[in-house]
């Protein structure tokens, strides 16, 4: 995600920039000025949904965590400051040091790929809530030689390659669900991410549910033991590592796929479906699942992971990613704004998914995150109505 | 200018000179700091085990040491004998007008960013390595006794070798710049003396001219360690990345301290993984100063058995 990194970056530079070169609307809060020309402006300026202005929230917040959604929040970034004026600085410097910044109180919200673990939570004091924003997905991605048809894997095939039971592409196991294709009687490579990357908190995730021999061996978190393979940095690291070994296989970021047109597997999802990776579905994988309550979080972490799935359209390696936004604030002002920056991502923020390759939330979980939103307090009193 | 600036003069620049050992001081205790619970937890298991796991908080970087010193090995290697072999030509035998544009092509290697040698390593290097030149070393070196256990297994290109030959490129430009100056620096008078005396130019180069010169070489060679040691992005990038047993060959995929810490410590998240990974610089650390210590005493030792007047 380095490249990712890089580039959120300079759009936070350039979102920058773009806001000082229209800020002196902003400089003067007269109310007037702020309301005219809005089509809501009898409405509560700093309500839900969001319209305009609101000048009693906090002009500027800070944000740092996740680089898988650095793309998409620096877009909302953007079209936010447009409507509202509020100016976000959000930092992609990976879901752990978003963790630790929210923590640190360093950061006014934190983004994580993967949810809090029961001490991260406990660590954070005055509370916590996840609130899932978008959606992304995890592909298989290979090379072998004279293969250029899709292939599909089973779960335990999947997880047979990465533990390394499986060793040979013409393997029983690879080969019987791919009747149509000849594979070669080559060793195989795996390739995994060698930076601690949420992409390998799902991957893993998914081999824990399917493999209880991975759940054991291995396990799932950004950056574990893995029992062979080579490493590489990124997403481009891994793709290009797997582009240049004859008899490679690993797992990239399905908008990195789409965007550089790598072809992929599919997976066998928990209904026997083979069903091919798109954002329909992975938005299918939170369709219909039932949301656990995201106000109460301690041991609740697994509940809030969507790979296998039961949707039988569903993509089998999917998963949330979420905003970490305080409990309660004693700053209202800071409260309110970003609540009502999470707010609006989950609501008309969704509408620059697709375009960013992500996958938008389905209205069920649209609901949950609402709920939780809603039940955000400041000296105990909520704070959006 | 009265005395007076001259006692605010001294300490002024005693203030500044002051400052790097200050920050090195700095960095070293808090590097220490932060790597206690660490230290206190593993132990000497620590730099004895290779298993590197998050998920399970068990920590052991034997295998990230061993892949620094491998790699480094390798280079200096390949290196230092090319290094010499340039820096011989350019002194004795080059013509003057072809002297200046090889010597500003060698330094020009220096100028070169890591993450720049990082993608031609990747896409230009590691399939040659894996297509030819593995498998050739495999054919031949590999059917040797004890030799041949280091290229063993299956060749993918992605690892310690590869590591090894991408620093062994990145340490060419200071250690043929160096030698080259050290060989330059040689009176002439060294070398006409033993031609007078009827040797040959490989006579006069071998007895005369390299054995004054062996300090300033030996000094070259470890400020190349100092390079390989630290150098992370390009390393990283065909390295190979993984912390498995250590098998003795160079075609297993590896793991170096600096790659494991730039690789890691971003998600490093709970408070003792992130100890375990500043144990590791606070290895590399300790690792850069053993070398250093030696090569300084490597070179104080080589100026004590010197020809008088030799260069340093």
């Amino acid at each position: 995600m380095k490249t990712r990194r890089l580039f959120a970056g300079l759009l936070a530079i350039s979102a920058l920039v773009a806001a000082c070169g229209g800020a002196p609307v902003s400089t003067s809060p007269t109310p007037t000025s702020a309301t005219t020309g809005s089509p809501a402006a009898s409405a509560d300026p700093c309500g839900i949904p969001v319209t305009q202005k609101c000048s009693s929230e906090a002009q500027s917040l800070t944000g740092a965590g996740a680089t898988f959604p650095g793309p998409i929040y620096t877009k909302w970034v953007d079209e936010y400051n447009k409507l509202t004026g509020v100016q976000i600085n959000y930092q992609a410097v990976g879901s752990g040091g978003g963790i630790k910044a929210f923590t640190d109180k360093t950061a006014d919200f934190g983004a994580s790929d993967v949810a809090l673990t029961d001490a991260q939570i406990a660590a954070a004091t005055g509370g916590l809530y996840m609130v899932p924003t978008v959606m992304g997905a995890v592909v298989p991605t290979y090379n072998i030689p004279n293969v250029t048809a899709t292939l599909k894997f089973t779960p335990d095939a999947l997880a047979g390659i990465f533990l390394g039971t499986i060793t040979k592409w013409n393997d029983p196991k690879i080969a019987s669900e791919n009747s149509s294709v000849t594979l070669p009687d080559m060793a195989i490579t795996t390739v995994h991410r060698s930076d601690s990357s949420g992409t390998t908190g799902v991957f893993t995730d998914y081999l824990s549910k399917i493999s209880p021999d991975w759940k054991t061996k291995v396990g799932a978190a950004t950056s574990v033991n893995w029992p062979n393979g080579v490493g590489s940095s990124g997403n481009a690291g891994v793709a290009g590592s797997v582009k240049q070994t004859p008899g490679s296989i690993g797992y990239v970021e399905l908008i990195y796929a789409i965007q550089n047109k790598l072809g992929y597997g599919v997976v066998k999802n928990a209904a026997g479906k083979y069903v091919e990776a798109s954002l329909d579905s992975t938005s299918k994988a939170a369709d219909g699942f039932s949301m656990p309550d995201l106000g109460k979080l301690t041991g609740e972490q697994t509940k809030l992971s969507i790979t296998n799935s039961a949707n039988a359209d569903a993509w089998p390696i999917s998963t949330f990613t979420f905003l970490l936004v305080p409990k309660d604030l004693s700053d209202k002002g800071k409260a309110q704004a970003i609540l009502r920056f999470a707010w609006w991502g989950t609501h008309e923020g969704q509408s620059f998914t697709k375009d960013l390759g992500y996958a938008p939330l389905p209205t069920n979980v649209v609901k949950s995150a609402e709920e939780v939103l809603k039940s955000v307090t400041s000296g105990g009193t909520k704070v959006l109505k | 200018m009265t005395r007076g600036f001259d006692r605010y003069f001294a300490v002024g620049v005693t203030a500044l000179a002051m400052l790097v050992p200050l920050t090195l001081t700095g960095i070293a205790l808090l590097i220490f700091i932060d790597a206690w619970p660490s230290l206190t937890h593993f132990g000497l298991s620590y730099f004895t085990t290779t298993v590197w796991d998050p998920v399970h908080f068990i920590f052991g970087a034997a295998a990230y040491l061993y892949g620094t010193i491998v790699t480094t090995l390798v280079a200096v290697v390949i290196a230092t004998p090319i290094a010499l072999g340039a820096s011989i030509y350019l002194t004795e035998f080059a013509p003057r007008r072809i002297r200046g544009p090889v010597s500003y092509v060698i330094e020009l290697l220096a100028y070169i960013p890591s993450i720049v040698y990082g993608l031609w390593a990747i896409f230009v290097m590691v399939p040659i390595m894996r297509a030819n030149i593995e498998p050739a070393l495999q054919g031949s070196l590999g059917r040797l006794p004890l030799v041949g256990q280091l290229f063993s297994g299956t060749p993918v290109g992605l690892d310690l070798l590869s590591g090894g030959v991408v620093l062994a490129i990145m340490i060419l430009p200071i250690l043929t710049a160096i030698s080259r100056e050290v060989l330059l620096a040689v009176p002439p008078t060294q070398r006409e003396a033993m031609i007078g005396l009827g040797a040959t130019r490989w006579e006069a180069v071998s007895r005369a001219v390299l054995p004054y010169a062996r300090p300033g070489i030996i000094g070259g060679v470890v400020l190349g360690v100092a390079r390989a040691f630290g150098e992370t992005m390009a390393v990283t990038m065909v390295v190979g990345n993984s912390s498995r047993d250590i098998t003795g060959s160079l075609f297993v995929p590896g793991y170096t301290m600096a790659s494991a810490i730039a690789n890691q410590f971003v998600e490093a998240d709970s408070e003792l993984y992130f100890s375990a990974i500043v144990e590791v610089a606070l290895m590399l650390l300790f690792v850069a100063l053993v070398v250093n210590t030696i090569a300084r005493y490597l070179i104080r030792r080589s100026i004590a058995d010197r020809p008088a007047g030799a260069v340093v």
